[in-house]
């Protein structure tokens, strides 16, 4: 019963927390004594596929079909759980992105299979339960889920696992799934997205800006620090709310989560439901001139300043460094 | 046009998270709780306008314990039409998506709605299930909801923008930012609720798949590091250096 993950591209090109759900499912795969197979939606090349591989799938079932080229959680679940029962597999791992908690959660019902939405680790075993850590309570705690469920469904939180790159090679196949018109509930009539512009969700670094920043005028120099560091740009509610910034730049409580290798906050004070956005970051650097700012008690490195003094200046030694680098 | 609404009971943004019997249980002791904010927020303020709108009712329906009341007159005071509990403990979220699922088979519903996650579990997960299990269409992390007849256009978020899709009642969403604005209730209404009809509903029999063991919190941080505006330098070098992120 080889373990199944479903793996995404973003216009055929893989993302980091793709190779991070492969790598997984290879790993857990390995402690339930079976392999991890991989299943494309996506009709991708043989050579995209192969990339697969080194990160221990053993086998890539490419689905093709006309209905399948626009997202519909429903219409993907079903086919999902038709392709886990011919292969005979009772675990799926996901990616915990927009794509893996639309669809996860509707294919645990259809297999009436335990969920763990947002692991943070390798699961453990006793017996035939599987125990995973999870975030909970917006990432103030951590919780240890057993899985007692014959089916299993694990959603990775991106950017908590690292993926293992292996000498393994993989094989590709088509696999004939039969979909039916009526299957597909919900249509995308028009995809929106942003072009050349770093996606926050998935940034390895952010910087970020707040009510400090006094007007949207001054963000030029926000925007120049994220492209030297080749970073996304994010803010907060207030900022927000008062339209200096689009809404999708919202992170927070209400607005995105992010988990990014480096967030960088700058003229942002740290309210709890802001931290709760952003508190899975890995190094968090705060620049604020208020030194009672709460932010700088979750932060890694701060600096007490004028953000108008202190961006420029690190602006100055940040293209310095990428300069060296 | 009949809307469903899923709450759930979450402790407030601000609630100091400790646990109790030996990590294991979330200690419920002085925590204020509320009707989880993107149910609200999003979901019912959603299900009340176009209530206003088009016609119909909005009734919201929760899984709980009795202790669950207080926040179902919350969602009644901010304009639903009466409500439902079935009363059990919610185990895990398939336990309550299976509560809800079977409620709806034996009294049909056009949409559920839910939020996008609890802020307690994180999880994402509800919506989803009773769309499988109803074998309805789902849309996740929606943002907007327009009504043409039985047709329904939404804005749903995905990775690096947002794309609009069509779905034909019946259907379950999943509100995100963007939905529609929080509304405080009113004396009217919060005189209104106390009188509302909550029907609670027996739980149909259903194991859990899942159960938590214990809790833990996370690692502390072991104390911002201060780095003086003079000298930016330095910490370019100990992002480098000493935490390797650039």
């Amino acid at each position: 019963m080889p373990v199944l993950v479903f793996s995404e591209s973003a216009n055929g090109v893989f993302k980091k927390s793709n190779f991070e759900a492969v790598s997984y499912g290879a790993r857990v795969a390995a402690l339930l004594n079976t392999e991890a197979v991989v299943v494309d939606f996506e009709g991708l090349s043989d050579e995209v596929l192969k990339t697969l591989g080194d990160y221990g799938a053993t086998k890539v079932y490419r689905v093709s079909n006309d209905l399948l080229k626009n997202f519909d959680a429903g219409l993907y679940a079903k086919v999902l759980n038709d392709v886990a029962q011919k292969l005979n597999c009772t675990t799926v791992v996901f990616s915990f992105n927009y794509s893996g908690k639309a669809i996860a959660p509707v294919l645990a019902a259809k297999m009436n299979a335990g969920f763990v939405a947002g692991a943070i680790d390798l699961p453990g075993m006793d017996g035939s339960s599987m125990k995973i850590r999870k975030n909970v309570f917006s990432g103030k705690a951590i919780a240890l889920y057993a899985i007692h469920s014959q089916n299993k469904i694990i959603a990775l939180t991106p950017n908590t696992v690292a993926p293992v790159k292996t000498e393994n090679k993989c094989s590709i196949e088509n696999l004939e799934v039969a979909i039916n018109n009526t299957d597909n509930k919900v249509k995308v009539k028009e995809v929106v997205k942003a072009s050349g512009k770093i996606t926050l969700s998935d940034a390895d670094v952010v910087v970020s800006a707040g009510r400090g920043l006094k007007g949207p005028e001054n963000w030029g120099m926000v925007e120049e620090m994220a492209t030297i560091l080749g970073a996304a740009t994010a803010c907060s509610r207030p900022v927000a709310d008062i339209h200096w910034r689009p809404h999708e730049e919202h992170v927070g409580q209400t607005g995105l989560t992010v988990r990014p290798n480096l967030y960088i906050a700058l003229g942002i004070s740290g309210a709890i439901q802001h931290l709760a956005g952003v508190n899975g970051s890995k190094v968090i650097v705060v620049v604020n001139k208020d030194p009672e700012a709460p932010f700088f008690k979750a932060a890694d490195y701060g600096i007490v300043g004028d953000v108008f003094e202190v961006v420029p200046k690190l602006n100055e030694a940040f293209k310095k460094f990428k300069a060296g680098a | 046009m009949k809307f469903l609404v899923c709450i759930s009971k979450a402790p407030d943004t601000t609630t100091k998270i400790a646990f109790i019997d030996n990590n294991t249980k979330f200690n419920n002791d002085k925590v204020v709780f509320i009707v989880n904010p993107y149910d609200e927020w999003y979901a019912l303020v959603r299900a009340l306008e176009l209530k206003e709108k088009l016609g119909g009712s909005v009734t919201v329906i929760n899984v709980g314990a009795a202790d669950t009341d207080a926040i179902i007159r919350k969602a009644l005071a901010i304009g639903a039409d009466d409500a439902v509990r079935i009363d059990a403990e919610p185990v895990d979220a398939m336990f309550v998506a299976k509560q809800i699922a079977e409620y709806v088979k034996a009294n049909p519903y056009d949409i559920v709605l839910c939020g996008k996650e609890t802020i307690d579990y994180n999880g994402s997960e509800v919506g989803g299930m009773i769309a499988g299990l109803l074998d309805w269409g789902y849309v996740s992390l929606a943002s907007s909801l327009e009504l043409n007849g039985t047709v329904a256009t939404l804005n749903r978020e995905i990775a690096g923008g947002h794309e609009t899709v069509e779905a034909s009642i019946p259907f379950v969403l999943s509100a995100a930012k963007g939905m529609a604005e929080a509304r405080i209730p009113n004396m009217r209404g919060i005189m209104a609720a106390r009188t509302k009809p909550v029907a609670v509903v027996a739980a149909s029999a259903n194991e859990n798949h899942t159960s938590i063991l214990s809790y833990e919190l996370p690692k502390e941080k072991t104390g911002v590091k201060l780095i003086s505006p003079d000298n930016v330098g330095e910490l370019i070098s100990l992002l480098h250096n000493e935490a390797k992120v650039i």
